[in-house]
């Protein structure tokens, strides 16, 4: 019930070049029939519009879908641009094309999760049920 | 004594204001008490309604108008409300993405909302929202909503100017706005006016207000393109001619009288829907009603008519 739980707000945004945005669309689904409120923004959009979309919406976890290779340039960005806003107390993950080898530094930069190809969207929902921050 | 959230929405913070509206959204003691603070600075923005039925061009409109607003030297909120799954109660909102490029616009702030389902409170909770942005200082504020059935006609109750999206070819939807669309609306517009059928589809708007009451105010018909903005300074226009309706004549006077109280009458409503749930489902109530009804030892009046008796002697123990 939407009265007894609070409603999660996650926004799902494409960050960087490529157009590809089937995978964020899936995922954007399921959390939507999880019960779940999921801002889409479309593809190709800049750290800073994740960022003041992030502010604007108040959402409670932000989840980032990238194919391009450029995670690790991008991706702190965007943590940058979420910061400056004071935009701190977000539960952040990503998905798409992230090589293994890569992983631990994406996680060290904030993201608590990083799904890949062939992710079960059950694991992405039990996660964010999991780890999103109670707030006051 | 204002809240120090109440005072970061005035100072124009932005995170404030977007905590605040969560607050709001969550009809919490927080939100209440936030509006209460509020109120009193509220009144200053132009509020608008953007309504019309899914497909009609309305995320593309209100992006269009809040662009021309801004041209204007105005700042604009952006309240979008979607509907929320019936099933899951989540929602996909999406209309961002027809605004991408007023994401970076330090003078608009735009939230998307679901409807989440709650029965006359989406009125209760956009109006909340509106209040808050006008208080927060925007000198513009849209609410855009699915003109889908009675809540969202509803949701007119809490803008000053509703703007409904009409298509050309849309012969049966016009039929349909008809029943509850066409009284609230006070500025129509063809929208994608460079499809055939724009001029017959004004026509037909011009035919069914021929034969409506006549009022102090009569609804403009416009056509627009929003995607490429044609016709889009006409429309803001046509909306600061009504918001200057609005503010100035005495017709205008008992207009804005109506307004307020259809909206304290649907805050009435909600709450006493949301005791009457809270009634029912307490103790397991309505359980046992529903049993009976279904095994036809009751009829489902009666059954109602238990538990608004039940939601009385709550309230004479309190």
């Amino acid at each position: 019930m939407t009265t007894d739980q609070r409603t999660l707000r996650v926004l799902i945004a494409k960050p960087g070049l490529d157009g590809h945005d089937r995978g964020a669309k899936v995922v954007a689904r399921a959390l939507r029939d999880a019960g779940m409120e999921v801002i889409y923004t479309g593809i190709r959009q800049t750290p800073e519009m994740i960022a003041e979309a992030a502010l604007q919406e108040d959402v409670d976890v932000v989840g980032l879908s990238i194919l391009s290779g450029a995670h690790l340039e991008i991706f702190p960005r965007v943590i940058a641009e979420l910061k400056k806003r004071s935009v701190d107390d977000v539960t952040l993950f990503c998905g798409g094309i992230i090589p293994a080898a890569d992983i631990p530094a994406v996680k060290e930069m904030g993201f608590q999760a990083v799904f890949g190809p062939g992710t079960d969207t059950n694991d992405i929902i039990a996660f964010l049920r999991e780890n999103a921050t109670e707030r006051a | 004594m204002p809240s120090e959230l109440a005072e970061g929405v005035v100072a124009g913070n932005r995170r404030a204001l977007a905590r605040a509206i969560s607050h709001v959204e969550a009809d919490n003691a927080k939100g209440r008490e936030l509006l209460a603070d509020l109120y009193a600075r509220t009144g200053r923005a132009q509020t608008i309604g953007i309504t019309g039925s899914a497909g009609a061009g309305k995320s593309t409109l209100v992006g269009a108008l809040a662009r021309e607003e801004r041209k204007r030297g105005r700042t604009v909120g952006i309240i979008a409300v979607d509907p929320s799954s019936p099933f899951s109660h989540g929602a996909i909102l999406g209309d961002r993405i027809r605004m991408q490029d007023l994401t970076s616009d330090g003078g608009v702030f735009m939230r998307s909302m679901a409807s989440r389902g709650n029965l006359g409170g989406l009125a209760e909770m956009a109006s909340g929202v509106v209040d808050l942005m006008d208080a927060a200082g925007f000198d513009v504020v849209l609410v855009e909503t699915v003109g889908a059935g009675q809540d969202e006609v509803e949701v007119a109750t809490a803008t000053q100017s509703t703007v409904l999206v009409a298509n050309p070819g849309g012969g049966d939807d016009v039929q349909s706005m008809k029943a509850g669309l066409m009284e609230i609306a006070q500025i129509m517009v063809v929208n994608k006016a460079d499809l055939a059928g724009a001029d017959t589809a004004v026509m037909q708007l011009r035919g069914l207000l021929a034969i409506a009451e006549p009022r102090a105010w009569t609804p403009p018909i416009l056509k627009a393109i929003a995607r490429t903005g044609e016709g889009v300074p006409e429309l803001v226009d046509a909306i600061d001619k009504h918001q200057a309706h609005v503010r100035s004549d005495e017709h205008a006077e008992a207009e804005r009288h109506g307004l307020v109280e259809s909206q304290i009458l649907s805050l009435v409503r909600a709450a006493l829907y949301r005791e009457a749930l809270g009634a029912a489902r307490a103790e397991g109530s309505i359980e046992t009603l529903v049993d009976e009804v279904v095994l036809r030892t009751r009829d489902p009046r009666s059954a109602a008519t238990t538990l608004i008796d039940a939601l009385r002697s709550r309230w004479m123990t309190r």
